[in-house]
């Protein structure tokens, strides 16, 4: 079996995920920041040092300022509907998830204005355009950090300068580059960054994230739900504190001593050595696709400008019948359609059909590329 | 008042004063916690004993003469705490 479903979740796990959930499961499995005992308070150390991790990993020095939450999903629509308000302008690329898109057009039936920046056919945005779409009113720019359809890499360090130049905060989502693409909180004038567990972070599902800059007055953004912290028993008021403000009810503890295993794993490997791995993995498969007479490959040219995710389409097939064949025929798993994301493929011509689409992670081979190429190449050749 | 008896090298025994900080959250206990072992500092984290505090949470133990570099540590990292007390 070759798995090419990484940018919908990771598969497989680094085996030390597996052992961290077995051993809390089995010799931790307190509630963490709810007791006293020891074993309360081992589960509550768990929490700190995955977020210890995820500081080191994303170069913020304020552990607490980073949430856990169920997925890059939550943390995107906390911030969008904690900060935005009716009369409020928003800013967003033409290549957004609808993890964005939808939280965005559920505001604005309430009176955010929505201003979606039209990115090239290759899924690429000019800064630029960006800067120019900057109203007196704009309260918030969100991005992709990369596109979940083309791989393709936005220039967030520049739009985050000028954000940062025109004193507006600045949400990124790294769905798909947290852990195979380095990112830096300050370098990349990042203020908000919302991140998923299972995918290159390898830990479970239902894990994921949020990382709050020390610019961000979390004052500005109300918490989606509130409810019992472990904190200020004695009052009936929700905190106002980090990370208390942002995680009622109790954590999914299980899936973040998997997480932290995981953001070990990648911290002990060098997220350096992941990405040239995986970019050599992606220039492989490229070349090997563009060899095919048939085949239409998307996104920008190369792998300087892209994560490990390629799409594609061929002359003679739908992409449904692809992935079916692929399936069924060859044991390859992968995704076909629109991926969540009816606005990128609109953008690069491929909306409704969609596209193939082959997401790598590190644990894929150079013979698992080869054998891909070869589906590919005997499938569009049937006809 | 909880007197810990601390024996040392020459025989002598002295006793070795605790306090503990109080946190408004888990969180901020953990943090300290961590902090102060990488200044190897020693400490121990417990519940909050009853006549300090009514929360249910756990605060941080460590030995009274450490007061000024424990303080030290949770201004210099911004961790808020409610209090410090001797036990």
């Amino acid at each position: 079996m070759i798995y090419f479903d990484n940018a919908a979740t990771s598969y497989p796990k680094p085996k030390e995920v597996l052992e961290a959930i077995i051993d809390f499961t089995n010799n931790i499995g307190g509630s963490p920041g709810r007791s006293g005992h020891r074993l309360s308070i081992e589960a509550a150390r768990i929490l700190y040092q995955c977020r210890e991790n995820l500081a080191e990993l994303f170069n913020t020095s304020d552990p607490l300022r980073i949430i856990f939450t169920l997925n890059a999903t939550e943390s995107i629509n906390l911030v969008l509907k904690g900060l935005l308000h009716a009369g409020n302008h928003v800013i967003t690329s033409s290549m957004e998830h609808n993890a964005v898109m939808r939280p965005l057009r559920e505001l604005e039936k309430c009176g955010v204005q929505v201003q979606i920046v039209p990115c090239s056919c290759d899924g690429y945005l000019d800064p630029l355009d960006i800067e120019k779409a900057i109203k007196k009113n704009t309260a918030l720019i969100i991005l992709n950090h990369a596109s979940n359809v083309t791989g393709t890499l936005l220039p967030i360090r520049s739009v985050g300068a000028i954000a940062r130049k025109r004193n507006i905060l600045f949400l990124v989502d790294g769905a798909q580059t947290a852990g195979t693409y380095p990112i830096d909180i300050e370098k990349d004038n990042i203020d908000l960054l919302a991140f998923t567990g299972h995918k290159s972070l390898f830990g479970p599902t239902g894990t994921g994230g949020l990382v709050i800059g020390e610019k961000v007055d979390i004052n500005k953004i109300a918490p989606l739900k509130t409810g019992g912290t472990g904190s200020r028993s004695e009052s009936e008021n929700h905190p106002d504190f980090l990370p208390d403000l942002y995680e009622s009810g109790t954590s999914n503890i299980v899936g973040i001593a998997g997480l932290k295993a995981g953001i070990r794993y990648i911290l002990k490997r060098g997220i350096t050595e992941i990405r040239q791995q995986e970019r050599a993995l992606t220039d492989k498969l490229i070349s090997g696709l563009k060899e095919i007479p048939e085949v239409i490959l998307y996104g920008k040219e190369g792998t300087g400008n892209r994560v490990a995710v390629v799409s594609f389409n061929t002359r003679n097939q739908s992409p449904s019948d692809i992935g079916l064949k692929l399936d069924e025929e060859y044991d390859i798993m992968c995704r076909v359609g629109l991926h969540c994301s009816p606005a990128s493929h609109r953008t690069i011509g491929t909306f409704p059909a969609g596209t193939v689409r082959f997401s790598l992670s590190v644990f894929n081979t150079e013979q698992e590329i080869e054998k891909a190429v070869m589906a590919v190449k005997n499938i569009t050749k049937i006809l | 008042m909880i007197i810990i008896m601390n024996r040392k090298v020459d025989g002598m025994t002295e006793p070795l004063q605790k306090s503990v900080v109080i946190f408004y959250s888990t969180s901020a206990a953990i943090k300290a916690e961590s902090l102060a072992k990488k200044q190897s500092l020693t400490v121990k984290l417990i519940p909050v004993p009853r006549h300090l505090s009514s929360d249910c949470g756990i605060c941080l133990s460590f030995n009274s003469n450490d007061i000024q570099r424990m303080e030290g540590i949770l201004n210099y990292n911004k961790i808020e705490y409610d209090s410090t007390y001797n036990l």
